[in-house]
């Protein structure tokens, strides 16, 4: 309930992270959500479970380097200050 | 002496600044009244108590040179801060939701705790802009929410400060988790929203206006809480949960579903169903966090 800023950074930076991992090959094709398995036809507009794949494979191509940085300093900031 | 001069340069700018915007204030176009009449007689009173001390100042050439380059010098700084700021925060936008007036103020307090009666809810367009707030009471505003955000911590110390439970950093803590409530809400808002692939012109801004009508239910169930007990909190804030809930599907009704959906013709499909969910979930999440931060103030 006692939320404060700091705990909302933590967790963005953690749910970012664990959609960062979500490996491409080993993981989203066998489960059918690969980047190759999404694309329908250019009829309707997509439903909600490409748009999901189509969020979680932007995320992780924009996010991969800015996340390096972010956890990078997560990392020094833990060890300096606990 | 530098220092002085370049204070009169300052000076300067704000009250051009002030007199921009010239029109009268029936044209809809116009965000703020013009109140350059108001502020008139007070800059000449303001120049002619600084005129006397600088007379001998202002003799000389070397001293004009500058004061009209510390003038300009003062401008140039300003519009490159608002033009990169404006980049960041969009300033322009901004304005147009504070553009309210006392009778819209009044009209959507009302409104927010009894929406039954209101007939109309469109937002009406000028030549594809949304009229600023002050003439059509449909459109989002931020200041009701930004007021009742901060009368909302001030009750919470208030009601923490009735039961001998305040200390200052106890303000600051309900402040900081308000916000971050309001930030996640907003989040999973825009989510939703991108994953059912509406096409909305709602903007990020209006979600914020949206989730922070609900302080304004939260203010008045406490201080009914505080007023008449228990009892009298449980029964106000249902009322202003239902009040609130009816608020937000009417509202967000135009917004999300189609045009024929939000005609009130019952629209079969997938797509509409999806987005009647998405709103009703929406507006239901608003009594959620409205009994979420306040029942914790009333004991």
């Amino acid at each position: 309930m006692a939320f404060t800023l700091y705990a909302l950074i933590q967790t963005a930076i953690l749910c970012v992270n664990a959609i960062a991992v979500l490996h491409e090959e080993r993981f989203l094709s066998k489960i059918g959500w690969g980047a190759d398995q999404g694309i329908g036809g250019f009829g309707d507009e997509p439903g909600i479970k490409s748009q999901l794949m189509n969020l979680i494979r932007s995320v992780r191509t924009v996010m991969r380097v800015p996340l390096i940085i972010v956890n990078s300093i997560c990392i020094v900031l833990l060890l300096l200050f606990g | 002496w530098v220092s002085y001069l370049f204070e009169c340069g300052l000076r300067e700018s704000p009250f051009l600044r002030m007199r921009s915007p010239g029109s009268g204030t029936s044209d809809p176009n116009q965000l703020f009244d013009d109140t350059s009449s108001g502020s008139a007689g007070f800059r000449s009173q303001e120049a002619s108590g600084l005129g006397y001390p600088a007379q001998a100042l202002l003799s000389e050439p070397m001293s004009n040179f500058a004061m009209a380059y510390g003038s300009s010098l003062a401008s140039q700084g300003k519009e490159m801060v608002d033009k990169n700021l404006d980049r960041f925060i969009p300033i322009s936008k901004l304005k147009y939701y504070f553009a309210v007036d006392t009778v819209y103020v009044g009209k959507k307090l009302g409104l927010l705790v009894f929406p039954y009666m209101h007939q109309n809810w469109e937002v009406s367009y000028q030549q594809d802009t949304p009229v600023a707030p002050r003439f059509d009471i449909n459109a989002p505003d931020l200041y009701i929410p930004a007021m009742a955000f901060i009368t909302y911590i001030l009750v919470a110390g208030l009601a923490l400060g009735t039961q001998d439970r305040f200390s200052p950093e106890i303000l600051g803590m309900q402040a900081s988790s308000a916000l971050v409530w309001l930030i996640i809400e907003v989040l999973a808002t825009l989510l939703s929203l991108y994953l059912v692939t509406v096409n909305t012109d709602l903007t990020t801004i209006d979600l914020i206006a949206f989730s922070g009508y609900k302080y304004v239910g939260m203010i008045v169930g406490v201080l009914a809480g505080l007023l008449f007990g228990k009892t009298g909190y449980y029964l106000i804030l249902l009322w202003c949960c239902m009040a609130i809930f009816v608020f937000m599907i009417r509202t967000l009704r135009l917004k999300i579903l189609s045009e024929a959906a939000a005609e009130g013709v019952l629209v079969r499909g997938a797509k509409n169903q999806l987005r009647m969910y998405l709103t009703m979930a929406i507006a239901a999440a608003q009594p959620v966090f409205m009994y979420w931060l306040t029942f914790h103030l009333i004991r």
